[in-house]
Parts: C-alpha cells; structure tokens; sequence
C-alpha cells in the first residue's frame, strides 16, 4: 500500500534524483520513519474522509423533502441513541491516538538500537556555514578531517558525535535518519546505517544565519572497500606540487592570508577558523570563492581576498593539485 | 533648562541618525577598501594632489564591524599573547594606555606594520577591511568606540561590566602618535 503512492506522484522521479526525500529510506531509522508517516497518513486520511462524509451527510439530508416535521422537543431516546454514537467515536478517537502514541514511542525507541562498539565514529561541528567531518582514530596521524561530505561504508553503523562551534544546527538526511541538533558546547550521539550505495543531501534544519539555506552537505555512501580506500587516501598528507605554477601557488597560499584560516596537511598552513583543504579538488562541492565570496553567499566568513591576476591563476593550479 | 532642551533636540536626531548606521551589515567592501595595501598616513599633509583619508567612522560606530572584529581577535590568535583585552605577554588593551597611540590609524599600523618586543607584522596577511575591523573591536575594549555600537555582551567570559559600559573614563585620554 504505502509503495504505491510514491509512483503516482509526478514530482517523485525528481525527488528520487537529488536523494533528499524521507520517503526514499536508504536505511533503517529513515525506514522506521518513512513507516510511521505513512502509518498516520493512511490513519489520518481513514478519519478524514469518515468526518467529511458524515458532514456531508448531514448537510444533504433535508427534512422537508421528505415529509418529516422539525423535531421541536426530541424523545429522550433518541437523544440517548445519539449521545452514544458522540461516546462511541470519542472512545475511537482515544484508542487511534493512543495507538499513534505507541507507534511513535517505539519507533523512537527503535532508532536507538544500532549502537555498536568499534564501529566508524565521525565528529560532526557546525560552524556558520559549512560542516567540518572529522574521523576520529587513537593514532592522532591517522585522523581525518575534510568538510560538507561524509563517506561512510553500506551496511555498517556509523556514530555521529555532532556539536557546533557557534550558534545551534541541525543535521538532517531524511534518506537516512531524522534531525539532530548541533548545540554548541554539548555532544550529541546519532547512530546511522546506509542499506544501500548512494548520495545522500543533507541540510542545517535549524535557522542559523543569514546562509542557513545554503548549509548543506552530502553523505556519500560506499561498499566497505571504497571506503576504505577514500579514508586511506584521505589519511595522506598534500603532495608538494611538482608544476612551477603550482609551486608558485603554494608560496601564495603560504605567505598570504589564506593559510591564517586554512589547513593544508603537510605544508605550513595550519589556520583552523575556516574548512581544511588538504584533499580540496577530491570534494564536490565549495563552501564559498576566494575573490568576491559575498557574491554567492552574502554575510559568509570568508573574506575577500584581492590577488594580482598572475597569483589568482596561480593559487587556483595549486589547489586543483589538492586531490 | 531651555537651553538644555535645545540641545537635546539638536543631539536627537543625530543620534538616530547615527543609531540606522550601527546596525548596517556590509558584507561586500569597496574594492578600493580591499586592494589598499597597509598605507596608513598619519597625518593630513602630503606631497602631490590630495586624496580621501579613509573612512575609518565606519568601522568605528558599526556594530557588526565591532563584532566581527571581536572573532577575528579569537580567530588570528590575538588572543594568545594580549588576552581578551588584560594582556599577557602583550600589553593589556582595556586599560587607558597605549604605547604606541589609541587613533584607528595608529592601531591600524601596529597591527599591520608590528611593534618592537614581539608583535609581528600581518602586512598582507589580513585584507585591509578585516584589519579595520579588528582595529574597531580592539578600540572597543577600552570604550573608545560609541557605546551604542559596542555590543553589550562579550563572547569570552568576563567578570567585567558589558563591553558598552567600560571605561568611560578613556575617552577623554584619547592620543594620537603624530610623526
């Protein structure tokens, strides 16, 4: 029943593309969901339809037409008869919110269940406005730190340990789970399972500034191999550039005032205020530009820089060489 | 009392006039505010035909420049030798002495041009406007800056009044560092 309405929406192909839908789970706390919304839609709709029916009812029925007098003083039967109809849809109402209740409550109970030991544990911060994704691991030179992705492996439970660093957010993937709060100064734990291979869109669900809309990030979720190989790769320091315009690059990162707020793993940028570039050019997307950042995303932190052309290209081959 | 009463009706619409400007956002600065590289003229006579001084009242009595200064005081790690405004390796900057002189101009230069002992020079290290802002926000921890622009509520923690209610007594103790 509840797979068959999804094909009949015409906008479904369209949400089933860009993977942002809770009606399109990929695992099992967004199915759990997905389960219970379409519990009480269905429920919803059932006392709906009765209620308009019955008021439809009573507003054709015309007493005139068929020859029945108006009733000026009913008979105390009748109105026994009519006051247990009132009793009995009360009672009915009272169990079908009870059993929503119930439905809900265990529902929530259900998304708790993943917990595991030694699975992939991911730091999530919010910052204003961009999410730094950070894979913790007891050797401090095996840990990874990249921005607006998470990789995760199909199939196993992953924790999320989300906070902020400024104002609260919210991170939610409907394809995955329901929204967690990022508040900041408090951890909060989230446990997800991806069933099947794909990309996932996530957005900040709590208004958190002037870029709160355009606060999003992808989940991007691999076989256990790929996995493996992308943390691999990720875990690998930036390579000195080789090309003389990428060298030139790197001098311009180094000494100008982009390496006051960024990280290049292996090179003298250590900045922390704003997202790590290491492996930029493998990222799909970019929290903001570099000459007029206030263009695309008004009120960003990023400031704007102002390169001669000669730097600008250069710095520009150099961070294409981040992968 | 009728002379008072003149005058407040003189300063009131001036004050409103000032209090639109406080909240003003401007997140994209002229490209001029952003090329500038670190000139900082310390006096209004020069060589050739004049130009603009900067307009430094703009990130003086603007709220959001005061604010954005205060986290890029946190971000470019003012923090770690000046303290949020006691001093520790660096000077204090929320008491009424300044060393090298208390105008925008002149913390401007300390910023970008460093000082003797220690402070290091961030010549093209920080856009221009962000600096002015940093100056604004340092201005407004000894209660230089209007104190309808300074915001009531500092980020760090402190046992201090609010920001906007500090040290009126520096006001008057302002000095400029003329060559």
């Amino acid at each position: 029943m509840s797979a068959a309405l999804p094909r009949l929406l015409p906008f479904w192909g369209l949400l089933a593309a860009v993977h942002q839908s809770a009606l399109a789970p990929a695992g099992p706390q967004a199915a759990r969901i997905g389960d219970l919304w379409w519990l009480m839609f269905w429920v919803c709709t059932a006392v709906y339809a009765l209620v308009v029916l019955a008021l439809l009812a009573a507003v054709t029925r015309r007493r005139e037409a068929a020859g029945i007098a108006p009733v000026v003083h009913p008979p105390a039967a009748g109105e026994r008869r009519l006051g247990r109809w009132v009793g009995g849809a009360t009672a009915v109402s009272a169990v079908i919110l009870l059993g929503l209740l119930v439905a809900s409550v265990s529902t929530g109970s259900a998304l708790e269940s993943l917990a595991r030991p030694n699975s992939v544990s991911i730091d999530l911060v919010g910052y204003q406005w961009w999410w730094q994704v950070q894979y913790s691991d007891p050797m401090p030179s095996r840990r990874v730190v990249t921005a607006n992705e998470i990789h995760i492996p199909v199939g196993q439970p992953v924790r999320l340990r989300v906070t902020s660093r400024d104002v609260i957010h919210s991170f939610w993937v409907p394809a995955l789970h329901g929204k967690k709060d990022l508040i900041p100064g408090r951890t909060n734990d989230l446990w997800l399972r991806a069933d099947r291979p794909g990309v996932f869109r996530g957005q900040c669900a709590e208004f958190c500034g002037w870029q709160h809309a355009h606060m999003a990030l992808l989940v991007i979720a691999e076989t256990p191999q790929q996995f493996a190989a992308w943390l691999d790769a990720q875990r690998q320091t930036a390579k000195p550039p080789a090309d003389p315009l990428a060298i030139k690059g790197q001098q311009v990162f180094d000494t100008g005032p982009c390496a006051l707020c960024h990280t290049i793993a292996g090179t003298q940028a250590v900045g922390s205020a704003g997202p790590d570039l290491t492996h930029l050019a493998s990222r799909r997307t970019l929290a903001a530009g570099i000459l007029d950042p206030q263009s695309l995303k008004p009120g960003n932190r990023m400031p704007a820089i102002s390169l001669g052309a000669d730097d600008l290209q250069a710095l520009l081959a150099y961070l294409e060489t981040l992968r | 009392m009728r002379e008072r009463a003149r005058t407040a009706l003189g300063v009131a619409p001036a004050a409103l006039l000032a209090a639109c400007q406080r909240e003003e956002r401007r997140f994209r600065e002229l490209p001029a505010a952003t090329a500038r590289e670190g000139l900082v003229r310390q006096s209004s006579l020069q060589p050739g035909p004049p130009t603009p001084l900067p307009q430094v009242k703009v990130y003086d009595g603007n709220a959001y420049a005061i604010a954005e200064g205060q986290q890029l005081y946190q971000w470019f790690n003012c923090v770690g030798c000046h303290a949020h405004g006691g001093g520790a390796i660096g000077p204090p900057l929320m008491d009424e002495t300044w060393i090298y002189g208390s105008a925008p101009q002149n913390i401007y230069d300390s910023i970008v041009e460093g000082r003797p002992n220690g402070m290091p020079s961030f010549r093209g290290k920080i856009p221009d406007y962000k600096v002015w802002q940093l100056v604004a926000y340092v201005r407004s921890l000894s209660g230089l800056t209007p104190s309808p622009a300074t915001p009531p509520r500092a980020d760090a923690m402190s046992s201090g009044p609010p920001p906007n209610l500090q040290h009126p007594r520096a006001k008057p103790q302002e000095v400029t560092h003329l060559p």
